[in-house]
């Protein structure tokens, strides 16, 4: 689904080098986790794959479907089917959540030659997947993220995941914040989305969320580069160890 | 003492193919509005009160020669609103684009026609609020419009007024220098809308005087815009008594030149004036909205939300000031102008003020420039949606605000069409 072969990233305005020859391959249907320390990069390689400014790729490549991702804008990027729960959701005034979400999923269905979601079909589908999330109506009506609480904000990113269908879903740090029953709703509805033909990057601190999402590979990052890959039993290490024995052996 | 003689010349050159029409009770009213006029003279670029906007188009003897501007498919304003339509044509009333000007709870008359009886009512408004308002500047534009406006409307509106009064300025010749005058006079519990759309000539000076008693409601919006060349210098006075509501809204896209003033004063308690403005510009485009409102009565509201969104250098003007007299108390005020800036060559220049006499009131007031949030325009990206439809989408989000201020949804829908489709003219 996704390979990504000897990333390497520096900051564009700055020489600051965050990604130093990543590799990384997730295969179709497959829940691979990253943990790491604060400032290891993985929110950098979160944004590189869908494409933000401020970074530039000086090696490498990142494939999704075997279509290389850096060549694309961000919305093709969308459109060829990656998604980013981010760490900070944004807000944004003015734009009505509802009008956001359909022209999101309108824009990915027209850049893939599909027929648009009628406004109709619409309203029964988010509305339903929203009730599967607890997310009420209201909180639907106001502008995008504006105002939500730090949970409200990452279950409104598990809802756009949920409507736009993406195949390699990239979640970074959608544990954090989130109280035990909102992560349960949040891992309930990551759950739901698994399929054989989707893929998940889950990015967290911690465990907990893994209990709920049972991932199939852990790795483990370490300043700009996976330092060590496993199975689910290197997260419980981790939680019980920290990173620097993991870190020591790979230096 | 040269200013003035320049400001005089400047008025003679400009009056001199405008004749002054004498008779009825009209006639009494231009002649005073002329000798007022004499000893103002025309603006001059000195002027505090034009210090950023130029007004030399506005006043030089000639009409600047403003292209006419096919506006393609693109349906007219207000199109899917039942609406009373009144047409001008460059300035001239158009009796075969107009219906009949009957309607129930309202009289509607043309000035030209109903200027020349010796008694009216309008003879009680008629270039008396633009009278009131060269207090404290001068406003000369609009006392020429007093002495010269060739034909306008007398709308007096007794009760509900069941559809939009709708006036449409239509640009044919692109030499035409029309003026108008329009008053508007709403009765106790009177409630009508008026609309206005078109650019109406190749320069157009106009004022619409208002005058809403007790408990009326007067509701307006106008869609300035299309001939990208034309000029335009338009003035709202209004006056409230109490309970009065009184609704302004203006969407300008397009223009070479556009300044429009307005000034309101709340005479009775309890009244609420908003005057909202939402304005595109793209190149050679330059707005100015100089407002000015009095608070007197005691309790008013008032709300000013003017949102203009620039680029390829069109550049931006707010004169904002809030006035409140002593003992209106409990007044509330707040005013906010901001502009969006879509490169760096377009200019947003604001000049907020209040001016308060009274010891219990709430005002506020802020002014902002900046530009398109790239985060926002990230995750929307990040979402599939492309980056122009984005930008689009952000723009309309920044001009919501002021959008907000229209009270009929449909109407407030066609404003939003009318700015998308504007926008995707403009994406480059
Ligand atoms: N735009 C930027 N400007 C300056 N420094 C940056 C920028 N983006 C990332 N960095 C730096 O790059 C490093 C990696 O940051 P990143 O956010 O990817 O870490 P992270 O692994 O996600 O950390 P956390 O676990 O705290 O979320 C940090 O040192 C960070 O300060
Ligand atoms: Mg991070």
């Amino acid at each position: 689904m996704l390979e990504i072969q000897n990333l390497h990233v520096k900051l564009a305005e700055e020489d600051k080098v965050i990604l130093h020859g990543l590799d990384l391959k997730i295969g179709a249907g497959e829940v691979h986790a990253i943990m790491g320390p604060n400032g290891s990069g993985k929110s950098t390689l979160s944004y590189v794959l869908s494409g933000r400014d401020g970074y530039e790729v000086t090696a490498g490549s990142a494939k999704l479907q075997g279509a290389e991702l850096l060549d694309m804008e961000p919305e093709e990027r969308a459109a060829a089917g990656l998604f980013l729960a981010f760490q900070y959701p944004v807000e944004i005034p003015g734009v009505g959540n509802m009008t956001f979400l359909r022209t999101a999923l309108n824009a990915q269905k027209k850049a893939r030659g599909e027929d648009e979601v009628s406004a109709g079909e619409f309203l029964k589908l988010v509305r339903a997947k929203a009730k599967t999330l607890k997310i009420d109506a209201e909180m639907l009506k106001r502008p995008v993220n504006v105002g939500f609480s730090g949970g409200e904000k990452k279950r409104n990113e598990i809802l756009q995941m949920a409507m736009l269908e993406p195949r390699m879903c990239i979640l970074d740090e959608t544990d954090s914040g989130l109280d035990v029953d909102a992560m349960k709703l949040v891992a309930d509805g990551v759950n739901a989305l698994r399929s054989a033909g989707r893929s998940f990057l889950v990015i967290t601190h911690y465990q907990r969320l893994l209990d709920h999402i049972k991932p199939d590979v852990v790795h483990i990052m370490s300043a700009g580069r996976i330092i060590k890959t496993g199975g689910p039993e290197l997260a419980l290490d981790v939680e019980n160890n920290g990173y620097a024995d993991l870190v020591a052996e790979a230096e | 003492m040269a200013l003035a003689l320049a400001k005089t010349e400047a008025l003679n050159a400009r009056i001199a193919r405008h004749s002054l029409q004498k008779g009825g009770w009209l006639g009494a009213a231009r002649a005073g509005a002329l000798a007022r006029l004499g000893a103002m003279g025309m603006p001059v670029k000195r002027d505090e009160y034009w210090r950023y906007t130029d007004p030399s188009s506005l006043t030089v003897a000639n009409a600047p020669i403003a292209a006419l501007f096919d506006a393609g498919d693109e349906p007219p304003a207000y199109g899917a609103i039942d609406r009373l339509k009144i047409t001008f044509v460059d300035g001239v009333f158009d009796p075969a684009a107009s219906d009949d000007l009957t309607l129930s709870g309202v009289t509607i008359e043309r000035l030209a026609l109903a200027g020349k009886a010796d008694i009216h009512w309008a003879r009680d408004l008629f270039g008396l609020l633009e009278e009131r308002g060269q207090t404290p500047v001068e406003r000369p534009l609009a006392t020429m419009s007093t002495a010269f406006a060739t034909d306008g409307v007398l709308i007096r509106a007794t009760g509900k007024v069941t559809k939009p009064i709708s006036l449409i300025y239509e640009h044919k010749s692109e030499t035409s220098d029309a003026i108008l005058h329009h008053c508007i006079k709403v009765e106790q519990g009177a409630d009508v809308t008026i609309l206005e759309n078109g650019p109406a000539a190749a320069r157009l000076t106009m004022v619409m005087e208002v005058e809403v008693a007790e408990g009326g409601s007067f509701h307006h919006i106008r869609t300035q815009g299309r001939d990208h060349e034309r000029r335009a210098a338009t003035h709202i006075f209004a006056r409230l008594a109490s309970d009065a509501l009184f609704k302004s809204f203006t969407v300008t896209a397009n223009g070479r030149l556009t300044r429009n003033d307005v000034v309101v004063e709340l005479i009775g308690h309890d009244a609420a004036a908003h005057i909202a403005g939402a304005c595109v510009g793209d190149g050679d485009f330059h707005h100015d909205d100089t407002i000015f409102i009095t608070h007197a009565g005691e309790r008013c509201e008032s709300r000013q939300v003017f949102k203009k969104v620039l680029k390829n250098g069109a550049v931006g003007v707010f004169q904002g000031k809030i006035l409140v007299r002593q003992g209106a108390q409990k007044t509330d005020g707040y005013q906010i102008s901001q502009a969006l800036l879509l490169d760096d060559d377009s200019q947003f220049l604001a000049k907020p003020e209040l001016e308060i006499y009274a010891d219990d009131v709430k005002c506020s007031h802020g002014s902002t420039s900046g530009a398109i949030d790239d985060g926002a325009l990230f995750y929307l990206r990040s979402r599939g949606v492309p980056l122009k439809e984005a930008q689009s989408l952000m723009v309309l989000a920044f001009l919501a605000e002021a959008i907000e201020e229209i009270h009929d949804e449909a109407i407030a829908e066609d404003v939003r069409e009318r700015l998308r489709n504007w926008l995707v003219r403009h994406e480059k």
